[in-house]
C-alpha cells in the first residue's frame, strides 16, 4: 500500500479545505472558480492538462459535497448547483465508494512480465517451475504466454537474476474481498453488494481516482442553517490527530458549532464489559474461539465473505453503538455526528437509528482550516464522561483484547491473538480458524493494520498518534478500578 | 557544522494542508542528512495570514528560509543543498 500520505490523499484533504469555504463563502454560488483556481493557465498540470486536472477536481468536489461520478445525470451541471441540492437534501446521501472513470488509469491487467534482466540464462528454472509451461525462450530470452499465465509467481521467485516482475493494480491488490474489477476497457468499478467499505482502494489508487460520498456539507448545514442540537462524538483515535491537547480539539469543535462533543471511549468500556461478560459465558459453554465486532468492516467481511465464521463473531455492539445511545437517552432531541477515523463506520451507521451523520478527522480537519480556527488559539475544555485507560487503546491493534483481557481477569483461560489488518491472507487464516479451530480463544481483527489509528480517514502518522494515544491511555484509570 | 534547522509549523491549517508527511523525518529522514539536521514542530508561523494564506501551506522554515506548499522531498532537497553549500565552503 502506498504511504498514507501521499500527493493524491493529501488532495482531498485540499479540496475538503476549498468545499467548505466555499460554503461560508457564499453558500457555492463561486464553487466552479475552485478547479480552475487550483489548476491556472500556468499550473504544470498533475495529469496530461490542466483541463483533466479540472475536470477530476470537479468529481472529487462533487464526492466531498456528497455525490458519486455515477450520480452525474448531466454533464453541464455546475458544482454551484450540486452544492445547493446538497444544502437542499433533508437526509444524507447513502455512503459508498466509487470511481472516478475519467481518473482511473485503467492499470494494465495484474500480470507477470519477464524485464531485460533476463540473460536468457542455461539454467531456466523459470521455464522448469511453471506448472502450467507458460514460459518458452523467444529470441534468446524468457517470453511469458500470458493465455497460458495463471498468475502464480513461481517464475519470480525462482529466477536468479530478480528478472521477472509483478505488475501489480493497486487498488485490486488492496481490496481485500475482491470487491473491485475492471470493466471489458480495463476501468475499475466497485461491487457495492460486496464492498466492505474498508477504504483500503481509495487509499492504496496512486491516482486519486476512488471517492466517497461525505456528509460534510450536510453537517455544515445543520449546524449554521437549523436550530437543531448538534453533538459530536469523538472516536477514540482522535488523540494524536491534531499536535495538540485533545481538551482543545473539543474546544475547537464547540467554536465550530457543535453544541456539545461526547468521547465514544466512554462507549467502548461498555463494549469491553458486555464483551468480557459474552466471552466468559461462550467459552463456559465449550466454544473453541470469539472474535471481536467492534470493526465494521471486519464485522460486514465476516456476514458477506466468511460466513462460516459468524457463530465465532461476537454480538456485543461496538462503542460507537453504545455512545450514541447514551446520548439519546439523555438527548432525544439533537443530531449526532460520529466523528472517527473511519469509513466503514458510515455504512455501519446506516443500520443505527441512533447515528445520524459520520465524519471523519480529515473532514473536520478541513471545517477548521475552512472556518479559520486555529485549535492552539482554543480553550482547552473537559469531556463530560471519563474514559478508562483500557477504553482510550481501542484504536491501537490489541487495544480491544486487552481491553476484554482486562474485564475476563483470569475467570476463564484467556489467550488472545492480534488480526492486525485485514488482508487477502489473514481473510484465508479466519477461514481455517473456523473451519478447524483456532490455538488461541480471543481473536482481535482490525482491517487497519495497525488499528483504527492507520485508518483512512485519519490525517496524522500512525506512529505518531500512537505514541499520543499510550500517552493518553497512561493518564486514565483502569478500568476495573472504575465505579 | 552547526545543524541545519527545519522548523515544521504544526499550527492547524499547516497540519491539515500536509504538513504530518513532512514528519517522518522526526524518526526516519533519510541517512545522509539524519544526523545534519535539528527538527521541531512549532506551532503557527503566521505564514498563512499573508498572501494567499493557508492554500500555499503547508509551510517549513529551513535555516530561516521559507518554503511554501512543502513537501517531504522539497524539504530534503532544500536540506542536501544546503548541505552540499555548506561543504564547498570548507573544501
Amino acid at each position: 500500500m502506498l504511504i498514507p500520505k501521499n500527493y493524491a490523499n493529501q488532495m482531498r484533504s485540499r479540496i475538503l479545505v476549498k468545499v467548505v469555504e466555499s460554503f461560508y463563502k457564499d453558500r457555492f454560488e463561486t464553487a466552479d472558480e475552485i478547479p480552475i483556481e487550483m489548476r491556472p493557465k500556468d499550473y504544470d498540470s498533475s495529469r496530461c492538462c490542466i483541463y483533466k486536472d479540472r475536470a477530476i477536481l470537479k468529481y472529487r468536489m462533487m464526492a466531498a459535497m456528497g455525490f458519486t461520478p455515477q450520480d452525474e445525470t448531466n454533464e453541464a451541471k455546475q458544482l454551484k448547483d450540486y452544492g445547493k441540492e446538497a444544502l437542499k437534501r433533508q437526509n444524507h446521501a447513502k455512503s459508498c465508494l466509487a470511481v472516478i472513470d475519467i481518473a482511473c488509469s485503467a492499470c494494465v491487467k495484474s500480470q507477470y512480465m519477464v524485464t531485460d534482466a533476463c540473460r536468457g540464462c542455461f539454467a531456466r528454472p523459470c521455464v522448469m517451475n511453471c506448472p502450467k509451461q507458460a514460459i518458452s525462450i523467444v529470441h534468446g530470452r524468457s517470453h511469458i504466454d500470458p493465455s497460458l499465465c495463471v498468475s502464480c509467481g513461481k517464475c519470480m521467485e525462482v529466477c536468479p537474476y530478480h528478472a521477472i516482475v509483478k505488475l501489480p493494480v493497486p487498488c485490486e491488490e488492496a481490496c481485500p474481498v475482491g470487491a473491485i474489477r475492471k470493466d471489458e476497457f480495463g476501468v475499475e468499478h466497485i461491487n457495492e453488494d460486496t464492498c466492505i467499505s474498508c477504504g483500503k482502494c481509495l487509499q492504496s489508487c496512486p491516482f486519486g481516482a476512488i471517492v466517497e460520498r461525505s456528509q460534510l456539507v450536510d453537517v455544515l448545514n445543520l449546524i449554521h442553517n437549523s436550530d437543531k442540537k448538534v453533538v459530536a462524538m469523538l472516536a477514540p483515535a482522535i488523540v494524536g490527530q491534531f499536535p495538540f491537547e485533545i481538551g482543545q480539539v473539543v474546544g475547537a469543535l464547540k467554536k465550530a458549532g457543535f453544541d456539545d462533543v461526547v468521547e465514544v471511549a466512554a462507549g467502548a468500556d461498555v463494549t469491553s464489559k458486555n464483551e468480557a461478560a459474552e466471552f466468559i459465558e461462550r467459552m463456559n459453554e465449550g466454544k473453541n474461539f470469539m472474535t471481536t465486532s467492534c470493526c465494521p468492516a471486519y464485522y460486514r467481511a465476516a456476514k458477506v465473505h466468511i460466513p462460516e465464521l459468524a457463530p465465532f463473531v461476537s454480538n456485543t455492539k461496538t462503542p460507537m453503538y453504545y455512545a450514541a445511545e447514551m446520548l439519546k437517552k439523555e438527548q432525544p432531541d439533537c443530531v449526532s455526528v460520529f466523528v472517527g477515523p473511519c469509513l466503514a463506520k458510515r455504512t455501519e451507521a446506516e443500520y443505527d437509528p441512533n447515528v445520524d451523520y459520520v465524519l471523519t478527522f480529515e473532514e473536520i480537519g478541513a471545517m477548521f482550516v475552512g472556518a479559520g480556527i486555529e485549535i492552539g488559539d482554543c480553550e482547552a475544555q473537559e469531556f463530560a464522561k471519563v474514559s478508562s485507560a483500557q477504553g482510550r487503546n481501542y484504536p491501537l491493534s490489541g487495544g480491544v483484547a486487552g481491553a476484554v483481557g482486562n474485564l475476563v481477569d483470569g475467570k476463564v483461560d484467556f489467550r488472545p491473538e492480534r488480526i492486525d489488518g485485514l488482508s487477502k491472507e489473514n481473510i484465508k487464516l479466519l477461514k481455517k480458524y473456523a473451519t478447524k479451530g483456532s490455538e488461541n480463544n480471543m481473536i482481535e481483527v482490525m482491517c487497519c493494520e495497525g488499528g483504527c489509528v492507520a485508518g483512512p480517514g485519519c490525517i496524522a502518522l500512525a506512529k505518531k498518534a500512537a505514541r499520543q494515544i499510550e500517552t493518553y491511555v497512561a493518564q486514565g484509570t483502569n478500568q476495573k478500578d472504575m465505579k | 557544522m552547526e545543524k541545519i534547522q527545519v522548523k515544521l509549523c504544526a499550527g492547524t491549517a499547516c497540519f491539515v494542508m500536509g504538513a504530518p508527511q513532512i514528519q517522518a523525518l522526526e524518526f526516519a529522514a533519510p541517512s545522509d542528512i539524519a544526523d545534519k539536521i535539528e527538527v521541531k514542530e512549532v506551532r503557527c508561523m503566521n505564514h498563512c495570514s499573508q498572501g494567499q494564506g493557508y492554500n500555499k501551506g503547508p509551510f517549513v522554515e529551513i535555516n530561516g528560509e521559507v518554503i511554501q506548499e512543502a513537501t517531504l522531498e522539497k524539504v530534503v532537497a532544500k536540506v542536501r543543498e544546503l548541505i552540499a553549500k555548506e561543504e564547498e565552503k570548507s573544501c
